[in-house]
């Protein structure tokens, strides 16, 4: 069995600054699997504190339509109509970074594969965000 | 206070009953690919389609809540977005407020906002009327009778 790789303290690296160093892949810090990790924290909380605000607004409904219309008339304005694009932009990377968890619990090649996958994630990410957010602008900006 | 364990002392076996924490486990997960499903429809036929986001008021709420295909749909969306999103406020919750009194103080807040959140919006879906008594004409949906 080879020595334990996740131990390693940052001081005992190789020197090697331009080379990949051996240790450079083996460890989970800083690579692809850790801002995974973060970044799914991040847009998870984000999705979570909008989602409490978005069942309170649609609630207005039972209230009166003028309630309503009020608030989600703020929604429609330029400043918001941005932020949609970041709330959608989360909703999106959480969603496709979601299922490549389930991949690397599930998959018997999840594990191998997870460093190439949040690429793949990446990539989906930015085709959804194409096909979306160009047309959620225009709506915004020139309806 | 932890009290550290002298060396090689057995694991302590689990006690028996229902593992709750594999159970959230796997709810994150089940829950997850449905709300993957249930938030890109919900994102396509509010924001994509038509004038999108412009297109949402009262009226437009009122024709969706009208069609029980929408109100079960709404409905899977809110309580399986809620139990998933306070399963992972949860989560952090256990891996940053390691004091006990904030963990417990912090816990209970997601509890009583995922079931307040719950019971309004549920009850909000199912006691909503499209055609309220006494609306403004020009602000319910066209098929109320009293629209023009």
């Amino acid at each position: 069995m080879s020595a334990p790789t996740g131990t390693l303290a940052e001081g005992h690296r190789p020197a090697q600054k331009k080379k990949k160093s051996a240790v450079a892949g083996t460890l989970y810090r800083g690579n692809e699997g850790m801002w995974s990790w973060v970044l799914h924290r991040i847009t998870g909380v984000a999705i979570f504190f909008f989602l409490l605000v978005h069942i309170l607004d649609t609630a207005l409904i039972r209230v009166t339509p003028e309630a309503y219309n009020a608030v989600i008339g703020t929604y429609q304005n330029p400043i918001m109509g941005i932020g949609e694009v970041g709330l959608v932009g989360a909703i999106v990377f959480h969603a496709f970074n979601g299922l490549r968890i389930i991949l690397v619990d599930y998959w018997s090649k999840g594990t191998a594969y997870q460093k190439y996958l949040f690429y793949v994630v990446i990539g989906l990410w930015v085709v959804t965000m194409l096909a979306f957010a160009p047309r959620h602008l225009i709506n915004v900006f020139s309806h | 206070m932890t009290t550290i364990q002298a060396p090689r002392t057995p694991a302590v076996t689990r006690r028996r009953g229902v593992n709750w924490e594999k159970w959230g486990w796997i709810y994150m997960r089940a829950s997850g690919v449905l709300l993957v499903v249930l938030i890109f429809g919900h994102l396509f036929v509010n924001l994509w389609v038509g004038d999108g986001i412009k297109a949402i008021d009262f009226a437009f709420v009122g024709g969706k809540l009208s069609d029980p295909f929408w109100k079960v749909w709404d409905t899977l969306l809110l309580w399986l977005a809620l139990i998933h999103g306070a399963n992972g406020m949860r989560t952090l919750v256990n891996d940053y407020a390691t004091k006990r009194l904030t963990n417990g103080i912090l816990k209970w807040a997601l509890l009583l906002a995922t079931v307040i959140l719950i019971v309004l919006g549920t009850l909000v879906i199912y006691t909503f009327d499209p055609c309220p008594a006494g609306a403004d004409p020009s602000l319910v949906a066209s098929f109320c009778p009293v629209a023009n």
